[in-house]
């Protein structure tokens, strides 16, 4: 197997606040090979945005504590001072986020903003940075981008100021794009658009990619791998495959059954996830999921379940207190459209 | 293509109605301005002196806006307007470069102690810069000429009280005597500029634009200055041209501390003579003035961002 482009080992990130210490992201490792798509799945608030900030030391300040090792194509980008951290902010890994609108300058031109991004890395002129922006907006999908170099970010439709971020992204050719939520923010067509867009681009310049979100949906189409985060935890992760067709933590069930999909019956009900995710400052006993869980059994409360491999499924690790075959028969009735509460009666 | 024309020619559209909107609200806050100044000069004074005759109020106001005339000072045999006029410049160099100089002191000082917040950098700039908001400007005046003061200081390396030079008559003296006038005027405007510009860039810095930039892997002199200031900067500019009658207030006082004689001065003077056709004239002057500087402040806002034409 190649070597991994991206290999984050054992992140933790504590934030202290005055209302105590967040741990946002605690033991996290993953890792991304060249050209492939991982996607971290998850509740907002459960750590996947700022494992993705720290990888490119967005993070950093004097009440952040990171510790594990993050390694792009072997260098640790956690020691990296931040004069070398910016060299390949941008240039080597780039990131686009959530919402376009607030994420481009207000009063800078588009054209502007994508030249900087290039004239920051790349010893070219300004004319030459400024036809290499014109081009960029072409191609993600800006038609008579000239014309459009000059206007600022609120003339844009919001799915045509997510191009503008990517065209920003791209403008160096990244090896590893981290697309933070790329399409909340978009109605159904653009983020149709800006999927296909992100995809067609991946193949063109054989990026990694690393998509946060919690839309079902977009992992589906877009990621070979999935990691799913729970409470700053990756609390299982595998294959695109495995994770649809065997998934084996009660929170990833939850997930897959509260989004509808086309072999979604009718009269089949969508479950939500009861309660809420839990704070990060005072994190609940054993099992961090244990609180949601409608599988919870005493001892749940007080062991903290380790990532394992999942039998019989090389790649797929979870971190579930339940055994094997109790997983395999909890899922299977959810996939007969069976409740939660029945499943857990009848066991 | 077409659509791109069709929105440039929007756009100038917007501006254009922006534009003459702006200038009509100017128009009748000017009229309501010389009524104001009409009622309270020439109807409320119980006792006029003798040698003003208080014409009729449409009399008043076809002589404001048909023939600039504000008024008559019998003992100088001289029209208000042009005793203004000739005291015109010493204010104005006074006034602008006091301004000019409370947004440069202010953008330093608000900018490092933002980027610092908490730190001892930051607390020792906010409380200097209250206390100085705290100095009446008379007081610094004073207090200023008693120690730097070329002929009464204890350090004395400054021209002081009464020495101001005409910009073409001696630009060097004109210059060198204006800067303590500029610093006593400019002070409080600065330390207010300063806490204002540390609060918008607090706010700057925490948008998700300023985290784009960081991640395009800009320098972070390049995102505090450019991105974050450039951001916040305008802001302090806007209040500075609304501030231009807190100036020219503080002008009054500098003028009379500094004995510079312009149109503060002539207007305390008059003010101590019951002298109210120059202080009438002075005060629309005044007025006038300040809505013209904040019709160029919008305007000049609207041409810079965009968003404010639809606003």
């Amino acid at each position: 197997m190649s070597e991994p482009l991206l290999n984050v080992e054992n992140l933790r990130v504590v934030f202290n606040t005055d209302s105590g210490n967040v741990h946002a992201v605690d033991g996290v490792s993953y890792a991304v090979n060249p050209g492939s798509t991982l996607a971290i799945v998850g509740e907002s608030g459960s750590g996947n945005s700022v494992a993705a900030l720290t990888t490119l030391g967005l993070t950093r300040g004097e009440r952040t504590e990171v510790s594990g090792r993050i390694l792009f194509e072997g260098r640790d980008l956690l020691a990296l001072p931040d004069r070398e951290l910016r060299e390949i902010r941008g240039n080597e890994i780039a990131m686009i986020f959530e919402d376009p609108l607030s994420s481009l300058h207000p009063v800078d031109t588009v054209g502007h903003q994508v030249m900087e991004t290039i004239l920051a890395h790349r010893a070219v002129s300004k004319a030459a940075a400024r036809d290499r922006a014109i081009d960029l907006l072409e191609r993600v999908g800006i038609p008579d981008s000239h014309r459009w170099v000059e206007a600022y970010p609120h003339e844009f439709s919001a799915g045509m100021r997510q191009r503008v971020m990517i065209a920003i992204a791209l403008a160096n050719e990244p090896k590893l794009l981290i697309a933070d939520q790329p399409t909340a923010m978009l109605d159904v067509t653009a983020q149709a658009q800006i999927l296909a867009l992100l995809e067609e681009l991946q193949q063109q310049l054989r990026m990694a990619m690393i998509i946060i979100t919690h839309d079902l949906g977009v992992v589906a189409e877009m990621a070979d791998e999935v990691a799913v985060m729970y409470a700053g935890r990756i609390i299982e992760r595998g294959s695109t495959e495995q994770i649809f067709a065997a998934p084996q933590h009660p929170y990833t069930w939850g997930l897959l059954k509260s989004v509808p999909r086309l072999e979604t019956s009718r009269s089949e009900e969508l479950v939500p996830i009861p309660g809420r995710p839990p704070s990060l400052i005072d994190r609940p006993s054993g099992c961090y999921f244990h609180p949601r869980c409608p599988y919870v059994r005493d001892q749940h409360r007080r062991v903290d379940p380790r990532l394992q491999p999942v039998p019989e499924a090389p790649g797929h690790v979870v971190a579930c207190l339940l055994l094997p075959p109790e997983r395999k028969r909890l899922w299977e009735g959810l996939e007969a459209g069976r409740t939660p509460e029945e499943l857990r009666d009848s066991q | 293509m077409d659509r791109l024309t069709a929105e440039a020619e929007d756009d100038d559209l917007q501006m254009a109605s922006y534009t003459v909107r702006r200038i009509l609200r100017a128009i009748l806050l000017l009229v309501l301005v010389s009524v104001l100044t009409y009622v309270l000069f020439t109807v409320l004074p119980d006792a006029n002196p003798p040698q003003s005759v208080a014409p009729g109020f449409f009399g008043y106001m076809k002589d404001v806006f048909l023939h600039f005339n504000f008024g008559y000072n019998h003992p100088s045999h001289q029209s208000v307007l042009s005793l203004v006029l000739t005291r015109l410049p010493a204010t104005l160099s006074l006034v602008a470069g006091a301004g000019l100089l409370s947004v440069a002191l202010a953008i330093p000082v608000g900018v490092i102690a933002a980027t610092r917040r908490g730190t001892r950098v930051d607390r020792v700039a906010m409380r200097t810069a209250l206390a100085i908001i705290s100095m009446p400007v008379f007081w610094l005046g004073l207090i200023v000429l008693y120690l730097l003061a070329s002929d009464v200081g204890k350090l004395p390396i400054l021209p002081g009280a009464n020495s101001y030079a005409g910009l073409t008559a001696d630009p060097g003296q004109w210059f060198k005597s204006l800067i303590l006038p500029w610093l006593v005027l400019a002070a409080s405007q600065a330390a207010i500029y300063s806490r204002l510009l540390r609060g918008q860039m607090l706010e700057v810095m925490d948008q998700d634009y300023i985290r784009t930039a960081r991640a395009k892997g800009l320098s972070e002199q390049s995102v505090i200055w450019r991105h974050g200031a450039g951001a916040a900067v305008p802001g302090v500019v806007t209040a500075l041209g609304l501030d231009i009658g807190a100036l020219l207030g503080g002008a009054v006082l500098t003028e009379t501390v500094f004995r510079i004689h312009g149109v503060g001065l002539l207007a305390y003077h008059a003010v101590l003579r019951s002298d109210f056709p120059i202080v009438q004239g002075t005060v629309l002057l005044a007025a006038m003035f300040i809505v013209v500087v904040s019709l160029i402040v919008d305007i000049g806002n609207a041409w810079l961002d965009p968003r404010v034409r639809f606003a």
